[in-house]
Formats: C-alpha cells, sequence, structure tokens
C-alpha cells in the first residue's frame, strides 16, 4: 500500500521486464556480478565489510593484527598517551592497550554471537510455530511473547545472571533471552504473511502437505528477514554484552573485553582519557558497520521484491 | 465501553501476574542454592548446619517452591516485596527511596529524546537539501550504535572533567541531572528518529498526500497538518517499551554517575545477588510497562478514529519496526 | 462540447517528455506528447498500464514522483507555463484552478480527519473562504457530488465510507473551488460498474454546469467513448490517434488502436460474438448448446462435475460492525457446472463469489450445505482424500504478481502440484513442464526463469499451465484476467477458450465483469450480497435477464452506445 502512487506512476518495472531484452540479458547475466559492483558503488557499505572483516580478524586470530601479549605490562611504559609505537596508549600497568582491545575482540564478538544464535534460533522456531500452526499454540505462545515484552530487555537478562552467575557464557544467554520476544514477533508476522499468500494458497489447493508447504514455500521466503534480524541483532548484542560486562558481570579483570575495558578505564578518566575512550570506540565502529550491513541487505531484499 | 475497560485492565493484571511469576520462575527455581547466594561463600563456611537452617526459615527458604511462590505472590498483593537479602531491609521500602532519583532522569531523558527525535525526523523529511537529508538521517544510526555507558563516560570526561562545566556526581539540584538525562535521551532519540522517518517517508508516499497537495497544500501544511498525525501514530504504540528501555538504560547511565536510583539499586543488587530485590525492581518495571500501555490503548481511539474499542492486543506496527530499542538489549 | 472554438485552449501541451530515474535505468515515460483540451471540453486519454498516461495526467498540475523529471516541452494553463511556474504558483493553480481525482478512493482520503474539514481545506488553503462559509459550502460540494445527507457525512471519517462514497468526496474536494480543469486519473478503475457509472454521470454534471475542462485518464475505450468529446489514444509514451469516439471506433487509422478496439471486452455488445453462437437459445431447452465442444459430445443431457446444493459460510467479525457479529458471505448458493462448460459466477465486490469457489475448492469450511463432485459428497472430505480430490480440481487466482512463489523457477512451479501429488519421476515431471508451457504458448526455454522476469500476462499462462498439469476435470479461475491490460486479458481469454476445447475442462468463471463473462460463459449466475439472483444460460441472462439487478449490471457495461468497427 505504501507504493501505490509509484506503481500506478512508474511505468510498472514488473512489466517493462518483458519488453528490453538487455535489462534480461542483464538479469540473468550474473547476480554475484551485480553485488560487487553495487558494492563498489556504495563506498559506505565497502567500509562496513572491512571494519567488520578486520574485527573478525581480530576475534579469531589476533597475532595477525599484533604480536603483542595482552597481559605483558611494562612499569616504565604506564599511561602513555597513543603514539606510533602504542597506537591505543597504555594503562595503569603499562599494558598495551591496543593489544588488549584485539584480544579482547574474541570475548567480545563470540559472545555476541552466542547471544544471538540462542536468541534468533529459541525466537524465529516460537514465531514460526505460532505463526504457521495459528489457533491456540499462536495465542499461548504470543500472550508468553508479550508478557516477555513486558519486561525490559535488561532487566530480564539481569535476573538471568542473578540466578546463573557471573561470567561471559551467563551474559550471552541472558542477553539471547532479552532478544527472544522480539524475535519471535517478526518470525510470526513474517511467517503469517507468507502463509496467507496467494502462492501458499495455490500449493494447498494443489495439493501440497502441510509439511510441503512449509519446507517448500514459508521457509524459504522466510528466512531472508530473519537472516536480515540476525545481522540486525549482532550490532544490539555486542551493545548489550558489553554493557553487562561493563557493568562487571562478564569476564573478571585482568582479561580483556570491550566492555570491561572500558570499566578499568573508568578509574582514570579525567587523566588518560584513551583507556576509556578506545575501547569504546572500537564498539561504536563494530556496532555501526555490523547495523549497516544489516539495514543494507533489508534495502536490497525489499528492493528485489 | 466501561466493560471493555474493564476486560483491558483484567488483560493487564494478568500480563502483569504472569511477569511476576515468569521471573520468580528464573530466580528462584534456576539451579544454584539460596543460601549460598544469601550469605555468601565465605558466610556459608562460618556457620554452622543448624545456623544455616535458621536463616532459611528466616526467608522462608526451607518451603517447597510452590509455597514460596504463593507467599511472595500473596506479598505482593498486600505491597510487601520481600527482604533484602543484602540490606537486611524490605524491598519495597529500598524502591520506594531509589524511585524520585531515576524518575527525574527518566523524565527528562525520555522528553529530551523524544523532542530531540521527533525534530529529527520532521527536519530531515521537510528540508529541500538533499544534502541536509542525507545529514540527518545519516545521525540515528549512529546514535543507535553508541553504548551508553562509554557515552556518559565522554560526557562526564569532556562536560565535567575537561570544562569543569557540569558536576561529575551524585544526586544534587537540577545540574547533576542534566548529563545523565543527556545520556538516556541519545538511544532514545535514535529510535524515535529511525521510527517517525521512516513513518514519515511512507506516509508521504500515500496517496491522500497527493491528494493533499493537489488541493493546492503547501509543503509545510502537507507536513504538518497531514503527513505528521498519520505517522505519529506507530511511535505511539511503541510508549511502553520506550519507558522500559529508560528504566532499563537507568542501570548502566546511574553506575555511570553514581546516582542512588532504581538502576544503581539494580546494579548493586544483581552483584550481591539479592534474589528478593531485583524480583521486586523487575516487577515495578513490568507495572510501569503495563500501566502506559494501558493508557497508549485507551487513549489510541481518540488520536485515530479508525480505532473502535474492539481493539487488537497487539498495538500495531510494534512487530513491523526491526529498529534496536534504546539500550540494544532486547531488539 | 464541441471542438471547433476559435479561442484559445484552457491547457495546451506540448512536446511533452518525461523520464523516470530508477536505481538500474532511465525510462522515458512519456515521450513528445502533444494535446489541447478547451473550456468545456472532455478529452479522454486512452492507453495500456505503462502507456504514459497517468503519468501525463500528473504532469501536468506538477505532481510527480521524485524520480520522475519532465525534460522538454511546455504545459500552458490559462497562458502560464506551468513547467516553468514557482513551487508558490503552482501551489495556487493546484486546487483552486485545477482539480485533480485521483484513482484509488480507498486511499486517497486522510484517514484521520473529517470528511468536512477535508473538502473545506481547498477553500481555506486558496483563502476563499473563512472557516465558517467554508464548512457550509463544503456540505453543498457534498451534497453536488451525490452524497446523500451531507451533515451526517461531513462530520465521519474516510473509514465509515464505502468507495463509492470516498469517490464522490474526492470529487467534491477536486471541484469545490470551481476550477476550470478538471483531470480525472482512472476515477473509476477501483469500483463496482454499477457505481462506476454514477461516479461518471456526477464528474460530467459538474462539469457541465460550469463549462469545466476535463481530462479523463482512463484504460476503458468503453469509457472514453462514453464520455468524451475526443479520445487520445496512448501507447509508449506517445499520442498515437486522436478524434472523437465515432472517428476513433468506426475508423481507426493507427494497428494499436485497433488492437485495443479489438481486445475491448466492453465495446462487443453491438456484436455478440457469443450469443450469435447460441441463437437457438430458448427457454424450453433451458441449456445454451455449447458452440465450441464440437461434436457435442452428450451435451444434452451433460454429466454434472460439481454440485453444490444450500451453501452458507459466516465470518465473524467486530461487533463494532455488525451487532450479531456475524457476516453471512455465502447464504444458500447452489450451483452445477457441466462437464467441458464454463459456468461464471458474477457480482460485484461484497458479493461473496471469492468465498462460493473457495467453498467448491475446499479451502474454506461451509457452514452449512453439501458439495458433490463427479456425484461424489466431497462436503467433509480430510487428508488424503482430499488431497486426492486436487488432482482433480485446480485453481487459477487473481493477480499473478502474488500467486507465484517467487523463490521457485517457471518450471518447477508447473511441475509443483505433480510433485505435490507424487506423480511421475523427476525427468516425466519436466518434460510434462515443457510440454504445457508449450500448450499455454510460451517458449519451452521459460522453463528456468524466475517469475520476477515475468510480464503479468506470462505469469498468468505459467499460473494456468501450474492448475492444468494434474489434468483436472474442474479449473476454478478466478477473476483471472481482472489484473491484465485489455490486450492480454483477451490473450488469456482466447487461451482459455482454446484449453477447454482441447483437454474438454470444465471452468467455473469468477468474474465482476459482465462484458468479460459473456465472451467465455455457457451458464451464468449473478450473486450478490450472498445470494445468487439468476442462474440461466448465457444468451437468456444476457438478452433477457430476469432479475432488476442484471438488467442494471447491464446497463452500467461502459461503450454501449457507441457502435465499434467490426
Amino acid at each position: 500500500m505504501t507504493d501505490t502512487t509509484t506503481a500506478v506512476l512508474l511505468p510498472d518495472a514488473a512489466t517493462q521486464t518483458s519488453a528490453p531484452a538487455r535489462v534480461q540479458e542483464r538479469r540473468v547475466a550474473n547476480r554475484l556480478g551485480d553485488g560487487a559492483r553495487s558494492l563498489v558503488r556504495r563506498p559506505g557499505l565497502l567500509l562496513a565489510f572491512a571494519v567488520l572483516a578486520v574485527a573478525l580478524v581480530a576475534a579469531l586470530w589476533p597475532t595477525i593484527l599484533t604480536s603483542g601479549d595482552p597481559y605483558a605490562a611494562v612499569p616504565a611504559e604506564r599511561m602513555q598517551a597513543p603514539s606510533a609505537q602504542h597506537l591505543f596508549g597504555t594503562d595503569q600497568l603499562g599494558r598495551d592497550l591496543y593489544t588488549r582491545v584485539v584480544h579482547g575482540s574474541a570475548l567480545s564478538l563470540s559472545s555476541a554471537a552466542l547471544a544471538v544464535v540462542f536468541g534468533l534460533s529459541t525466537g524465529s522456531l516460537v514465531g514460526l510455530v505460532a505463526g504457521f500452526f495459528g489457533g491456540w499454540a499462536d495465542s499461548a505462545l504470543m500472550r508468553f511473547v508479550d508478557v516477555l515484552l513486558a519486561i525490559p530487555g535488561i532487566l530480564l537478562s539481569l535476573a538471568m545472571i542473578t540466578a546463573l552467575g557471573f561470567g561471559t557464557i551467563n551474559v550471552a544467554i541472558a542477553v539471547g533471552v532479552g532478544s527472544v520476544a522480539s524475535c519471535a514477533r517478526i518470525m510470526r508476522s513474517q511467517v503469517l504473511s507468507v502463509r496467507t499468500s496467494d502462492y501458499v494458497e495455490a500449493a494447498i489447493a494443489g495439493g501440497a502437505t502441510r509439511w510441503r508447504v512449509l519446507v517448500r514455500h514459508i521457509l524459504p521466503n522466510s528466512a531472508a528477514p530473519v537472516l536480515v534480524l540476525a545481522a540486525l541483532d549482532l550490532g544490539g548484542a555486542i551493545l548489550a554484552v558489553s554493557s553487562l560486562s561493563f557493568l562487571g558481570f562478564g569476564v573478571q579483570p585482568p582479561t580483556p573485553e570491550w566492555g570491561a575495558l572500558v570499566a578499568q578505564g573508568r578509574d582514570y578518566l579525567a587523566t588518560a582519557w584513551w583507556l576509556t575512550a578506545l575501547p569504546g570506540l572500537t564498539v561504536v565502529a563494530t556496532v555501526l558497520a555490523a547495523n549497516h550491513i544489516a539495514r543494507s541487505l533489508d534495502s536490497e531484499r525489499k528492493y528485489a521484491r | 465501553m466501561p466493560r471493555y475497560l474493564l476486560a483491558r485492565v483484567g488483560q493487564a493484571v494478568l500480563v502483569l501476574w504472569a511477569a511476576f511469576t515468569i521471573t520468580f520462575l528464573i530466580l528462584y527455581a534456576l539451579p544454584g542454592d539460596a543460601v549460598s547466594l544469601l550469605l555468601g561463600e565465605d558466610g556459608e563456611n562460618n556457620l554452622t548446619a543448624e545456623q544455616l537452617d535458621a536463616v532459611r526459615v528466616q526467608y522462608g527458604l526451607d518451603l517447597p517452591l510452590y509455597q514460596q511462590y504463593l507467599n511472595r505472590l500473596g506479598g505482593l498483593l498486600t505491597g510487601d516485596l520481600g527482604m533484602s537479602y543484602a540490606s537486611n531491609r524490605p524491598v519495597a521500602d529500598l524502591i520506594a527511596e531509589a524511585i524520585p532519583q531515576t524518575a527525574q532522569i527518566a523524565f527528562a531523558g525520555l522528553a529530551l529524546g523524544v523532542t530531540l527525535g521527533a525534530a529529527i525526523a520532521i527536519a530531515a523529511t521537510y528540508t529541500r537539501f538533499a544534502w541536509l537529508s542525507r545529514l540527518l538521517t545519516a545521525i540515528p544510526p549512529l546514535g543507535v550504535a553508541v553504548p551508553s555507558f562509554w557515552l556518559g563516560l565522554m560526557l562526564l570526561q569532556v562536560v565535567s572533567f575537561r570544562y569543569g562545566l557540569l558536576p561529575a556526581m551524585g544526586n544534587e539540584g537540577l545540574a547533576s541531572v542534566v548529563l545523565p538525562a543527556v545520556t538516556l535521551a541519545i538511544p532514545n532519540a535514535a529510535t524515535v528518529a529511525q521510527l517517525l522517518n521512516k513513518g514519515l517517508e511512507s506516509t508521504l508516499g500515500q496517496p491522500y498526500i497527493e491528494t493533499a497537495r493537489a488541493k493546492g497544500a503547501s509543503r509545510r501544511r502537507v507536513h504538518l497538518r497531514h503527513a505528521l498525525r498519520n505517522a505519529a501514530l506507530p511511535t505511539l504504540t511503541l510508549a511502553g517499551l520506550m519507558v522500559g528501555g529508560v528504566l532499563g538504560g537507568s542501570v548502566v547511565t546511574e553506575t555511570v554517575f553514581s546516582r542512588a536510583g532504581l538502576g544503581r539499586l539494580t546494579a548493586t543488587s544483581v552483584s550481591a545477588r539479592d534474589v528478593p530485590t531485583v524480583l521486586g525492581i523487575v516487577v515495578i518495571a513490568a507495572a510501569l510497562y503495563v500501566v502506559v500501555n494501558l493508557i497508549v490503548d485507551l487513549v489510541y481511539p481518540l488520536v485515530d478514529p479508525r480505532v473502535v474499542t474492539a481493539r487488537r492486543r497487539t498495538p500495531i506496527g510494534r512487530a513491523t519496526a526491526a529498529i534496536p530499542t534504546p539500550e540494544g538489549a532486547s531488539t | 462540447m464541441s471542438t471547433d472554438r476559435a479561442d484559445a485552449p484552457l491547457l495546451s501541451i506540448r512536446d511533452l517528455h518525461v523520464r523516470y530515474r530508477t536505481r538500474r535505468q532511465v525510462v522515458t515515460a512519456v515521450d513528445g506528447l502533444s494535446l489541447d483540451i478547451h473550456a468545456g471540453e472532455t478529452v479522454a486519454l486512452v492507453g495500456e498500464s505503462g502507456s504514459g498516461k497517468s503519468t501525463t495526467a500528473h504532469a501536468v498540475v506538477r505532481l510527480l514522483p521524485v524520480a520522475a523529471e519532465v525534460t522538454e516541452g511546455t504545459i500552458l494553463f490559462e497562458g502560464r507555463d506551468l513547467r516553468g511556474a514557482s513551487r508558490r504558483e503552482l501551489e495556487r493553480v493546484r486546487g483552486a484552478r485545477i482539480g485533480l481525482i485521483p484513482q484509488d478512493p480507498s486511499v486517497s482520503l486522510n484517514p484521520v480527519t473529517r470528511i468536512g474539514d477535508q473538502v473545506a481545506e481547498v477553500l481555506r488553503i486558496h483563502g476563499l473562504a473563512d472557516a465558517r462559509s467554508a464548512r457550509y459550502r463544503a456540505l453543498d460540494a457534498l451534497a453536488d457530488a451525490g452524497l446523500d445527507n451531507p451533515d451526517l457525512r461531513a462530520r465521519q471519517y474516510p473509514h465509515e465510507l464505502s468507495g463509492g462514497l470516498r469517490q464522490r468526496v474526492l470529487i467534491a474536494i477536486a471541484t469545490v473551488a470551481r476550477p476550470a480543469l478538471v483531470i480525472a486519473d482512472e476515477p473509476t478503475s477501483a469500483l463496482d460498474v454499477t457505481v462506476q457509472k454514477q461516479i461518471l454521470d456526477h464528474i460530467e454534471a459538474l462539469t457541465a454546469d460550469a463549462d469545466t475542462g476535463v481530462l479523463l485518464v482512463t484504460h476503458d475505450l468503453g469509457v472514453a467513448a462514453d464520455r468524451a468529446a475526443r479520445i487520445a489514444v496512448m501507447s509508449e509514451g506517445r499520442i498515437v490517434e486522436i478524434g472523437t469516439p465515432e472517428q476513433i471506433l468506426t475508423d481507426p487509422h493507427h494497428p494499436y488502436t485497433r488492437s485495443l478496439i479489438a481486445a475491448a471486452p466492453s465495446l462487443q455488445t453491438a456484436t455478440p460474438t457469443l450469443i450469435s453462437l447460441h441463437s437457438a437459445v430458448g427457454p424450453a431447452s433451458g441449456e445454451a448448446a455449447p458452440p465450441e465442444v464440437g461434436a457435442g459430445a452428450g451435451s444434452d443431457h451433460a454429466d454434472v462435475v460439481v454440485r453444490a446444493q444450500g451453501l452458507v459460510k459466516d465470518f465473524s467479525v467486530p461487533r463494532a460492525v455488525e451487532p450479531s457479529g456475524v457476516f453471512r458471505a455465502v447464504d444458500d448458493v447452489s450451483l452445477t457446472i457441466r462437464r467441458g462448460r464454463t459456468l461464471a459466477l458474477v457480482g460485484e465486490s461484497g458479493s461473496g463469489k471469492s468465498t462460493t469457489a473457495r467453498l467448491i475448492l475446499r479451502l474454506l469450511e461451509p457452514d452449512d450445505g453439501t458439495i458433490s463432485f463427479d456425484g461424489a459428497d466431497i462436503t467433509h472430505l480430510r487428508g488424503s482424500a482430499l488431497r486426492a480430490l486436487r488432482h482433480r480440481l485446480q485453481v487459477v487466482q487473481q493477480n499473478p504478481y502474488a500467486s507465484l512463489n517467487p523463490r521457485l523457477s517457471v518450471g518447477q512451479l508447473i511441475a509443483e502440484p505433480l510433485h505435490s501429488l507424487r506423480i511421475g519421476t523427476r525427468a516425466e515431471r519436466r518434460a510434462r513442464a515443457v510440454e504445457l508451457l508449450d500448450h499455454v504458448g510460451l517458449p519451452t526455454s521459460f522453463a528456468a526463469r524466475r517469475p520476477l522476469e515475468l510480464s503479468g500476462g506470462q505469469r498468468q499462462r505459467v499460473a494456468i499451465a501450474r492448475a492444468l498439469a494434474v489434468n483436472p476435470e474442474l479449473v476454478v479461475l478466478d477473476e483471472p484476467v481482472s489484473a491484465l491490460d485489455v490486450r492480454v486479458q483477451a490473450q488469456i481469454l482466447d487461451l482459455l477458450a482454446g484449453l477447454q476445447v482441447d483437454l474438454g475442462v470444465s471452468y467455473l468463471f469468477i468474474s465482476h465483469d459482465l462484458a468479460v463473462v459473456r465472451q467465455v460463459s455457457h451458464t451464468i449466475a449473478v450473486m450478490r450480497h450472498g445470494r445468487v439472483l439468476e442462474t440461466g444460460p448465457a444468451a437468456q441472462v444476457l438478452l433477457r435477464p430476469g432479475h432488476a439487478y442484471t438488467r442494471e449490471l447491464l446497463a452500467a457495461i461502459p461503450g454501449r452506445d457507441v457502435a465499434p468497427a467490426q
């Protein structure tokens, strides 16, 4: 309904495609090539991919980016401002902050990824069952989701941590639980819109079983938005994990982790700005990149429809 | 109408009860010995078995789970949220003392956030300069990506330490409210801006906007009279989530600014694994959400004539808005 | 209504070019168009979707989407060039001097503002009245546009009004300031035929009184012929032919115009192709002789494929809408579909015809009544027995843009029912898909394509091939051509008729359009408010309708007064 005007006024893109042969050729030609070309045309997206790639490398193979030891204290080099030698400066014990941020990404990113996988798989399953089966299963599950939504996500996570205890895995699970409700809602609305679509009705009229409708029609057409959601959730999960670490519920010092690094630098806020500013900026850059990619995927998907 | 009202209030009470039950189950039924939580490992080791039992009896932990649940639920109905493990004071008192501090920054943060967010969204769609519009729509994603603990610390660093403009911490006076409120407002503003911007853009593409333009309405009239009201409606249904988000955000913000409010109480209670206090706070937050949503539901038909009393339980657009909530934790 | 006025035209478009910039290409929508409209004259702009007619109409008042751009030409209105006009100047012209009646009334009124205020706003914007008198003049305008009880209507919100009433409100908005020119952009294409006639009557009456020029944009040659002094036929951004309705319909010069006339269902009243073939009809025989099913094997006691009796379907609705909380969509409907024949179910929106189709397809459960298929009761079939029925009963839906799963290839789509019903091996299914592509007139190379790469007509052919894949005995066609342009419409109807001859398949043809129905059906059932008002052989229903409503439907078909070239 949103694009009624453009649909009316635009010389109907859908009917146009049949006419000019060159358009079709291009479409058939090579989707990958199109993707690469559009990437080059959008430097912002390219940058986002680059940032995320660096963060991933840091998490998986930190030694590529730094040869230093994140725990090696050099008392002579305490509290040094960023310089060529110490890109991010050094902390109160003389440890190189850049090295600690690089080594911290493994914990930050893996906790966030675990949270997304947990929240998304639970939430999608709930949404899928509710949307596909409808009836009492739908009302029961969605009432439950409504209740979960009534508790602010971070408080739900904190309740989980109170019960489970501190630690990175517990933080990841707690963050995942906090996102179950919204995932379930999005998955359900997606499944519902596909389930009531004309082509699913056609499949049922064509003799398809419920299972076949689910596997062949509903899942493939609901998967794309869920993947976009996963990408979007990753940014949120990184923020949530680092917030909980900042509050001291995740890793314990001296283990490096982005949120924990900011918390440790907090005591030297007045004298050594870099100890809080730079690990925080790392979080900002990573989240921004993840969100930007998610949004681009989303608009790309909508455009392709 | 009164019947509808009654049904709606009943529904709200039901949601609140369910939220309490879920939280109770998380806190009491998950593995972990309550007494060791209560006393800490050192305390546990220093006490004899009899003394431990006495403590169990004192807090009602010797009873079976369902009995504990019924006691808690009964207490809740009479306003008794139990005794804090950490401070040995009634949880209700602790929360009552903390609420005013949080209310100040939450109110200020919400007001600032909504105003700022709406201003950005309106300006971004209203401006005729493409570059300005692009710039304004680029700001909200930035606001969503910034961790609020870091934002608070940076504000402290620059405003308080470097330039000494505002006090760094504490509860005293209006000045102490400014930085925490700004910290709470920024993620909120970003969410409002993104949602309203999306709403305005889709509304401005609606045929009835073309009708308005065909009447000869000016740009301003089209935006303010026709588009804004329609675009703002979905945002209204998010009010409950936003209030919850601010409350959640206060945990980090009050820790950063060392403010003795509800958020700080939450953080210290979780650190001390003070189960009754955490349960009490969660119930209060859920109650706030439920009440705000109830108000929105009752007010909504007044602003949207299409909605009669037979409104669905699900607010429009809540499920479709794939936008990070303020804290990011509940996306 | 004369075209040979000596004075300058009200609107004079010269060499208009409009381009759209999309992400992947630049499309020329209007390509050097010139057109004059004089005061008091109605000019119809006729063309198919994508011809640029709507773009032209919007370009006049400069209400184009951001992606569109007028690259060349002049738009002279009352002596001013609107192409070069400033925003302020345009705002002064819009609403006051040029009124626009939009296409879809269901979404063209602000949902949160009262009707009266929306009409009065025009006068307030242009300073033509103070708040008080604007309100009164709005009431007058609503009454003039044919709204009963304008006092009440003015206080209502758009969602409380039906589509036809909303379009009258939009007419009131467009005419309240007494503009010199009214642009009506497909003003009735979203409305039922009977309502369409009333709406067009009102536009005509309002503009004739005030000597207003009208630019009527429509896809329907019949509508244009009924209402306009001159018709301009548009194709690919240009006017290919312009003239009086008589000239255009009786002596078309351009091949495109000719193909348009040949395809237009509403223009064929004068030469009722099917009816002439049915001339042997009489009430006594009770059944039209099927012209196509050549040897007419057993046509006199043709066996029955589907017999539905006393079907009832209720839907629960909010009590705020209907106090009983129940809406009866289908009310005691009985139908008989014969082998190798077409039963057309005709009715306006909300008549229950699609619900009836879904009941017969067993996609919905009837609340009462029975359905038998080939003599066997299928009313309560479930599970594998119901799936076995799908071998014999298939569907083609209305909207080919929504009925094909975008993730499957055309070959997969066509083979889908075979797959679902476990018919044949993989290779056999693939061969069958290719064979079917050929049947429906598509190149076999299409098997590898995705629906996104096809046009609407091509997609509908794929949907037809899919329905025929399992060799069904009955295909339910739910408005199979209403989403398509007239020329494509004609091709699809031809295809369906040909397939019936070749395969002996029966059709249940659901349609809102009697003009389309009369081309394909043997028997016609007319529905309204969930009930069947009249059933009979096509010729009988069309030539000697027994029910007043059927007569009303027939009278509302546009283009009846003009005889086309045949």
